[in-house]
């Protein structure tokens, strides 16, 4: 009986950070709901209880039935029958699982059916379930639009769709389409105003991730005439109403579980959610935001299954008279595999953490007014929710694609087969830094946190904190990084007027800045529990030389060369 | 249609994973090594059990087990996933109980129960593997019995419509009820926990249980009535002292033996294709393979 929740105490290392007293206290509004509520927590330690159950049937479900599956329904797939999707068989057992054991709508509130959660766990459970198969988190992940319909939605749309989602009904969001990919200004679809105050939707979308779900979020143009994003409202299509129907799924490389759809909307009826215009601007970049974190712990969820099977299979396969674990060459492998995991689900809890607690200002201010000391702690938390975002993500999609290389590589001639799960990660993997904003995309939205110092900020706040003599070399080691980090900025802030430079050397700043992070939380990690030191020390080398590569290459690079590389 | 279900469910040791310390010097089974579990086809019964109430709103579904106090733990996994209340039927003089004086003792337990509708029960316990206790419970309650169930196809109009995996195929009976059904392994698993369930229902004790909490668990648990599991006594359900326990179990151990499997006779072959045939002629022979 497999429980891929208690098999890694990794995770309750990072559940039970001290952050999470302030959390859940927010969330919990100090624990009035238990009146209301039979299910709701009585205090912060029955409330951590609570999320240690819960993770522990994820843990079993996914250890017992979704990973048991993922081999068939990768190979099975899904199909298309007069424009609905048939999910494979594998897939309707594992939401089925999910839907019994109610965990559809785990971050919505209990008024609506859900249970409450705050990220931090929710994001958890992502982990866990990507670990055991990466396809199916993006069907049990898109709970996440529920988010962005609790935020932005009235109180009937609340009360008449999150039921639903809690219940187990799946959503999805419907915002790409064939001449609209990163630029989603360019979305065509077009909302026609009824006047009933219904719209009706008519034109395409493609790439719609559970396209044929039960509730769905479309961005689409409402304001006639426009081409910007402030021409587009986000509409809630219920498919009960019909109208939407698939055309046809994509042939994927990875991720196969997960239909691909394309969409044809006829007429068909939806309502707006929120204010119009407000579409793109504002509910989509939520939106984004939410499935970026998303994307992040399935990231690191596929860096996890990794580790794992490489390390079972080094201890197992033998060579030259003894199992190729014994090897300094494989050894290595491993260990940075185990490094990247490490350091990238550090960063990925950090960052669920900081989106928590500014979630939970939100939401309380949605009830009464902030204190000024409140509203301030929200705007901080924010900003830090808003950098460590991109970085996160950006960074542990990297990570999971290169420990899904590494993984085959241990592998070796076998792992190039079919007959290893490795094989299937690794044509997983490579979605991660693709989907919800490509890499490069993510060094767009985190530069600006290198320029403003949000990320220098952060790495003087870790470094102000106390280690133990014995890591003390890691700390002073992350402060030359930081030295070099600062210089670099400084180099590139230095050359005025030139967007091409500095867009040219962004990735490596953003790398560096979150080299050191990354160094700075493990460090913390290993200071707290001995069972992060190795990773501590060898992802510390590691980033050491990361650092000193980017800090080589932008002090030897001139504006001049940038027309070597626009040939 | 309402029904009240009563599934009959034991707290195992996990004999599927034993290791060396499986087994004390005496040859009597070291429970302290072993975890203690929900026997896993009870846990078959009571999915059968909650596709009924699934299927008939307002039904009722109550785990039966007898066994020490802790088996209150079983009938808290059977509430995370989806039954209703539970009954631990515990006592001193219970101890010792073959399945002749388990049927009495349940038997007796049911009938106290009195207004049910149908019995569930796995087919045997993975620790004593007899599965004698469902039937002889429906002997001594009258009741008719259907063993190896895989399916409860329909319940309706008094009777119930079973799927009966036998080893030869499958066979579908109709029993009236109330009836006693006992499920076999390759019916469908059991549900997951549900989330909800657990956080409401994880301080739900029994009357003993209760006695060791703090204070102002005490309170809370007595301010939430659904929390109280139920204990029954031996004296609680009438039963007759002589006919349980040990006293009541014609059922003696005579002898235990330990038996330990080594490899005696290890052998290499040459990498050839006649050794090969050799070695597979001789298993074929001996009917290790074939």
């Amino acid at each position: 009986m497999a429980n891929f929740y208690t098999d890694n105490p990794d995770l309750k290392h990072h559940l039970s950070h001290p952050l999470m007293q302030k959390i859940v206290e927010l969330k919990e509004r100090n624990y009035t709901e238990a009146e209301k509520f039979d299910y709701a927590p009585l205090d912060f330690e029955d409330a951590m209880d609570n999320y240690d159950k819960v993770l522990e049937i994820v843990g079993d479900i996914c250890g017992n039935i979704i990973a048991e599956n993922a081999e068939d329904v990768d190979h099975q797939g899904p199909r298309v029958e007069n424009g609905r999707v048939i999910y494979a068989d594998g897939t309707k057992e594992n939401l089925e699982a999910c839907r019994k054991a109610g965990l559809m709508g785990m971050a919505m509130p209990r008024r609506f059916g859900g249970l409450n959660f705050p990220i931090t766990p929710y994001i958890m459970a992502a982990d866990i379930v990507s670990r055991a198969d990466a396809g199916f988190e993006n069907l049990w992940g898109l709970q996440d639009c529920a988010e962005t319909l609790y935020e932005f939605g009235d109180e009937d749309q609340k009360q008449r769709f999150l039921t639903r989602v809690c219940a187990g009904e799946t959503m999805s969001m419907d915002l790409t389409e064939p001449d609209a990919g990163s630029d989603l200004q360019s979305v065509m679809l077009k909302a026609t105003p009824q006047e009933d105050g219904t719209w009706l939707l008519n034109g395409v979308k493609r790439f719609i991730t559970n396209g044929d779900s039960d509730i769905h979020l479309v961005l689409a143009r409402s304001e006639e005439g426009t081409k910007d994003g402030r021409g587009l409202s986000m509409f809630i299509y219920d498919k009960r109403q019909g109208g939407v129907n698939v055309r046809r799924i994509e042939n994927k490389m990875g991720i196969k579980g997960s239909p691909t759809c394309e969409l044809t909307y006829k007429n068909a009826k939806a309502e707006l959610c929120g204010s119009r215009r407000l579409g793109l601007i504002k509910y989509v970049m939520a939106l984004m935001n939410g499935a970026r974190l998303g994307i992040a712990a399935q990231s690191v969820g596929i860096s996890e299954i990794c580790y794992r099977e490489a390390l079972a299979y080094a201890k197992d396969r033998r060579q030259f008279g003894k199992a190729i674990i014994e090897f300094p060459a494989v050894q290595e492998l491993i260990a940075v595999i185990k490094a990247k995991l490490d350091a990238s689900r550090s960063l990925l809890y950090e960052t669920a953490r900081f989106v928590d607690v500014y979630k939970a200002y939100e939401d309380i201010a949605k009830e009464r007014s902030l204190t000024p000391e409140e509203r301030q702690e929200m705007k901080l938390y924010s900003k830090l929710a808003d950098a460590c975002t991109p970085m996160a993500k950006g960074m542990s999609s990297e990570y999971c694609n290169q420990n899904a290389y590494d993984c085959i590589q241990v592998h070796g001639g076998s792992g190039f087969m079919k007959d290893y799960a490795c094989e299937r990660v690794y044509r997983d993997a490579r979605i991660t830094s693709i989907y919800e904003g490509t890499t490069q995309l993510q060094v767009v939205a985190a530069i600006r946190h290198v320029t403003t110092g949000t990320y220098l900020s952060l790495i003087n706040d870790y470094n102000a904190q106390e280690v133990s003599a014995t890591l003390q070399p890691l700390k002073d080691n992350l402060v030359a990084m930081t030295a070099k980090y600062a210089e670099a900025v400084e180099k590139v802030l230095s050359v005025k007027d030139n967007q091409a430079y500095t867009d040219f050397l962004s990735r490596r700043l953003v790398e560096m800045a979150g080299n050191i992070m990354m160094g700075y939380l493990l460090l913390l990690d290993a200071n707290k529990n001995e069972s992060f030191v190795a990773s501590a020390n060898v992802y510390n080398k590691m980033a050491q030389a990361e650092v000193v590569k980017h800090a080589d290459f932008i002090a030897n690079f001139t504006p001049e060369q940038l027309s070597f590389y626009n040939a | 249609m309402s029904l009240n279900i009563i599934v009959l469910a034991k707290q195992v040791p996990d004999t599927r994973n034993v290791g060396k310390d499986a087994m004390k010097e005496d040859g009597t089974i070291n429970r302290a090594a072993l975890p203690a579990i929900f026997n896993p086809e009870d846990l078959n019964a009571l999915e059968q059990a909650l596709r009924l109430k699934d299927a008939n709103p307002g039904s009722k579904v109550t785990l039966l087990t007898m066994g020490l106090p802790r088996a209150s733990e079983i009938i808290r996994e059977a509430i995370y996933r989806g039954a209703d209340t539970g009954i631990v039927l515990t006592d001193r003089v219970l101890g010792g109980a073959d399945t002749l004086a388990t049927s009495y003792s349940l038997a007796q337990a049911v009938k106290k129960f009195g207004n049910y509708d149908i019995i569930l029960g796995g087919r045997q316990a993975i620790d004593g593997d007899t599965a004698q206790v469902g039937p002889q419970i429906a002997e001594k309650l009258g009741l008719p019995q259907v063993t190896y169930a895989e399916e409860i196809v329909e319940l309706k109009d008094g009777y119930v419509v079973v799927k009966r995996r036998l080893e030869a195929g499958v066979e579908t009976v109709k029993a009236p009820l109330p009836c006693v059904v006992t499920v076999n392994g390759s019916a469908p698993e059991c549900r997951p926990r549900n989330a909800q369930r657990i956080m409401k229902y994880k301080y739900a004790v029994s009357p003993s249980e209760k006695e060791k909490l703090s204070d102002d668990k005490k309170v809370f648990v007595e301010s939430r009535p659904y929390l109280a599991l139920e204990e029954w006594s031996a004296a609680y359900v009438e039963a007759d002292p002589e006919q349980v326990g040990l006293a009541g179990s014609p059922t003696k151990v005579k002898a235990i033996e330990n038996v330990v499997f080594t490899a005696k006779e290890s052998r290499c072959l040459e990498n050839n294709d006649e050794q090969l045939e050799e070695l597979i002629q001789e298993l074929i022979a001996n009917h290790t393979i074939g």
